[in-house]
């Protein structure tokens, strides 16, 4: 059983938007078929467990409601290894411009 | 009362929600069944170069560099006909304090949502621009909420969007971060009625008003350095805000023979609001799925007119390769010393190819840099493009498919641009044009103007357009 998050602890939410079959008409089959989701983060109004209905306060000032999903959301975001596509391309370019300036 | 706020009801009620928190009614500058005055539309916000300039510096906006890129000016040459390989130069707007020219479109609206007494900005956006309202709003002392369609139905998130979420975060904005689709526009609307905050919407007047000195100091830097105009001006071309503010200020500054060339990164093929291609698309913005439609529709945004109309600005309009701005973006690193993009280097992959075409003695000015790091870099996306099974090799960039395969050029000789047929262009405009009129809607004189303003052509070229297009009903 999850433990029960403080009070204005920095949490991320989750609401659906739209459930499928209400999206848009225009949206093509394989969106129209997913909800539209939302998730934000913000300062638990309330102790809440992950996986509960909780509300948060937003930096903005808002009070809203979703899906307590993140007790401690990261930013994974990264570069990842290196990308041997790229790791040549610094090495080439400077042997042309050599030769170039070698031959004038 | 309570206000009904499930989609239609909210979609219904757009124009008014838009009138409210843009401040602006649109209807005054009607002049016919498409027709508006566009200048009184701009001049109306009653900020001109001078004000723009005045308040922008107040924030550090910018004032950015301009850097003669010669170690690629070399390296074109290598590859032109003797005689030919225009001098590159490239303004480093990643100087600008969110690190990028959206810092310009965002002073103004936010200076404005200041000036009127609105408690806080929003603004719906994935990109730059997000962070640039959220550090404008951050110094202004005003509450700022981003939308962005940020992940896919699987929770993927876009890594250059992961970037942009954290980025407006730092800066101390709400974030609402989307699945995939257009519907964002529904939430934004539910937001600014919540709110009642002023819409720095992208396609404002005073977006573009702000851009209008980033051509304007181009100019005048060019004139100091090279003691002439620029012979031809690159933008990284989306939705047409770059492309027109930046023609704006170049005018302003006196610069009418420049040549303005629009580039995007050529997607084709790709579903802007498929779930299913949201990340298989290696960049967020600059690229077709929104040049097109943006550039032969522009009143498809959340302001009733768009202040943005690039195709009255346009000289060229060319795509480049996902691989060959990835290329580029690795030289701009390796050969100048300067770390940017990847998105805002697509101009700078069409210049290069550009510079060859042209005289020594000419030079190509690329007009933005922006910032880069975690996420939104060429190693994340391409690893990104990795995992989801796209093919990502050396080879003829012409090789490639947008959504199956990335190729990086063995050489640079193979960088290529692609013309957009702008006459082609054209006739989709007026046939966008046309389509939004009720059946037996006559136009007036007022119209044809305009229709020819908008796509710098000729009356009798727009009958003929018109009269092709019923041909084709």
């Amino acid at each position: 059983m999850s433990e029960r998050i403080p009070a204005a602890t920095l949490v991320e939410i989750r609401s659906v938007v739209l459930a499928p079959g209400m999206r848009a008409p225009a949206v093509p089959e394989d969106t129209q078929n997913v909800p539209l989701e939302m998730h934000v983060k913000g300062f638990l109004t309330h102790e809440a467990k992950v996986g509960e209905q909780a509300e948060v306060e937003t930096p903005a000032g808002r009070q809203l409601v979703g899906t307590l999903v993140d007790a401690a959301p990261a930013y994974t975001h990264t570069f990842g290894p290196r990308i041997a596509e790229l790791a040549q391309i610094g090495a080439e370019l400077r042997e042309i411009l050599h030769k170039r300036r070698g031959s004038t | 009362m309570t206000t009904v706020r499930d989609y239609q009801a909210v979609m219904s009620r757009r124009r008014e929600i838009m009138r409210d928190s843009v401040g602006i009614d649109y209807t005054q500058y009607a002049r016919g069944a498409l027709a508006f005055d566009y200048e009184m539309l701009l001049s109306d916000t009653g900020y001109d170069l001078d004000s723009v300039q005045r308040i922008q510096s107040h924030t550090a906006v910018g004032d950015t560099p301009l850097a003669a890129l010669e170690n690629l000016t070399a390296l074109a040459r290598t590859l032109a006909l003797p005689g030919h390989g225009a001098r590159i130069f490239v303004k480093d707007e990643a100087a600008n304090p969110s690190g990028s020219f959206k810092d310009r479109r965002a002073s103004i609206s936010v200076h404005q949502a200041k000036r009127r007494g609105f408690a806080g900005v929003a603004a719906a956006t994935s990109g730059n621009y997000g962070a640039a309202v959220a550090s404008q709003a951050a110094k202004a002392g005003l509450r700022c909420i981003v939308v962005q369609e940020a992940v896919d139905s699987r929770g993927v998130a876009q890594p250059e969007i992961a970037e942009k979420t954290r980025a407006c975060e730092a800066y101390g904005a709400e974030v609402i971060r989307l699945s995939v689709g257009p519907e964002l526009f529904y939430v934004f609307l539910r937001v600014l009625e919540d709110t009642g905050f002023f819409n720095a919407s992208l396609y404002s007047p005073y977006s573009i008003v702000g851009i209008e000195t980033l051509g304007y100091e181009l100019a005048e830097q060019m004139r100091e350095r090279t003691g002439r105009l620029p012979d031809v001006v690159v933008t990284t071309h989306a939705g047409g805000g770059n492309v027109t503010g930046t023609a704006r200020g170049l005018r302003k500054a006196g610069a009418h023979t420049t040549r303005m060339v629009a580039a995007s990164v050529d997607l084709q093929g790709l579903h802007m609001a498929s779930d299913r291609d949201f990340n298989r698309k290696s960049f967020t913005t600059g690229h077709t799925g929104f040049s097109i439609p943006f550039t032969t529709w522009p009143d498809r945004v959340d302001v009733p007119r768009n202040a943005a109309r690039p195709l009255r600005y346009i000289d060229r309009f060319v795509t480049v390769t996902q691989g060959e701005v990835f290329y580029i973006t690795q030289a701009l690193a390796e050969l100048e010393g300067l770390e940017r993009g990847p998105a805002g280097n697509t101009a700078l992959a069409a210049a290069f190819v550009i510079a060859r075409e042209l005289a020594e003695e000419q030079t190509v000015v690329v007009q933005e840099t922006e910032y880069t790091g975690a996420g939104k870099h060429p190693l994340a996306q391409l690893n990104l493009a990795r995992q989801l099974g796209i093919e990502v090799r050396r080879g003829d960039p012409r090789c490639s498919k947008p959504g199956s395969s990335i190729v990086v050029p063995t050489h640079p000789e193979q960088l290529a641009v692609t013309d957009v047929d702008l006459e082609r262009i054209r006739r989709s405009y007026i046939r966008n044009a046309l389509n939004t009129l009720a059946p037996g809607t006559v136009l007036t004189t007022d119209d044809m103007a305009f229709l020819a303003e908008e796509t710098r052509s000729s009356i009798d070229a727009i009958q003929e357009m018109i009269d092709a297009n019923r041909r084709t009903q």
